[in-house]
């Protein structure tokens, strides 16, 4: 698995940052994401993503939160606006391991009632393929 | 409890949201907060912040944002000030799911609303905003919860 840093660790400000993993297999895009999900982070990880759905013809974006720290709505527009590129593109989002203060952030902003949500990258790899 | 304040002045940069969140969560480990409470504290902070610079500011670099936390016995204020463009219309600003951006979702007021006991916006158009929110501590304080 190829392994992107796309914020390097900032010490003189103690900024935070957001680092993938990243696995392209055919037209499915899995991203381990860590750190946090905000204003700061959101943009280049919107720009990784489009840029492996159109330059690579990725269909599905499966995108593991557990080492997500923290998500507002910067983090929450970037997983809604890969949603809906997706959607018309017969593509999928799918989400796995979300941390329970996580969830709590996105039930608030009801994500989860269009976004399949998975315990983990297995079953959000399995379902679809018709395992 | 002694009464106190603290405020932190910053350039409109994303990289100052995280610092931000820093400050509030340090002052809020100091109170009788759950880590909930926490978690929601660094939401509003966050959402308040990063509102005045994409709106206030058109993520602009060069401005500054004022971020000034009134700690007393009763109650935790977060007061987010900027001399940005201005809101012009608040009650449409403050409905849910209304975005200026579409990558966004319009949620900011919202998690300001929810999480908070009081939340108030003072808007001039060309002059700036400010973001009052209230945590009442006393927990026999009338809450919206």
């Amino acid at each position: 698995m190829d392994v992107v840093e796309f914020f390097r660790e900032n010490c003189s400000t103690g900024g935070v940052t957001m680092q993938f993993e990243k696995k392209l297999e055919r037209q499915t895009l899995l991203l381990r994401l860590k750190g946090d999900l905000d204003l700061r982070t959101a943009d280049s990880l919107r720009v990784a993503i489009d840029t492996e759905i159109d330059k690579r013809g990725v269909r599905t974006v499966i995108l593991n939160l557990q080492d997500v720290q923290f998500i507002d709505s910067s983090g929450l527009g970037v997983l809604l606006g890969r949603y809906k590129k997706l959607l018309p593109l017969g593509g999928k989002l799918k989400i796995t391991n979300v941390p329970t203060h996580i969830f709590k952030i996105m039930e608030l902003s009801g994500l989860p009632k269009i976004i399949n949500f998975y315990p983990d990258e297995t079953l959000a790899s399995e379902e679809g393929r018709g395992a | 409890m002694k009464s106190n304040q603290l405020t932190l002045k910053f350039t409109s940069l994303a990289e100052n949201v995280s610092i931000a969140r820093m400050l509030i969560a340090s002052v809020a480990a100091q109170l009788d907060l759950s880590l909930n409470d926490i978690e929601e504290l660094k939401v509003v902070v966050s959402e308040a912040v990063s509102n005045a610079i994409i709106h206030g500011y058109h993520n602009e670099p060069g401005h500054i944002v004022h971020l000034t936390l009134d700690i007393d016995p009763e109650a935790l204020k977060i007061t987010v000030k900027d001399n940005g463009c201005g809101i012009p219309d608040i009650e449409q600003a403050l409905q849910p799911a209304y975005s200026t951006d579409p990558e966004r979702m319009g949620l900011g007021f919202v998690f300001m609303q929810s999480f908070m006991d009081d939340l108030q916006v003072e808007s001039v158009v060309n002059n700036g905003t400010t973001v009052t929110m209230v945590k009442f501590l006393d927990r026999t304080k009338p809450s919206s919860h």
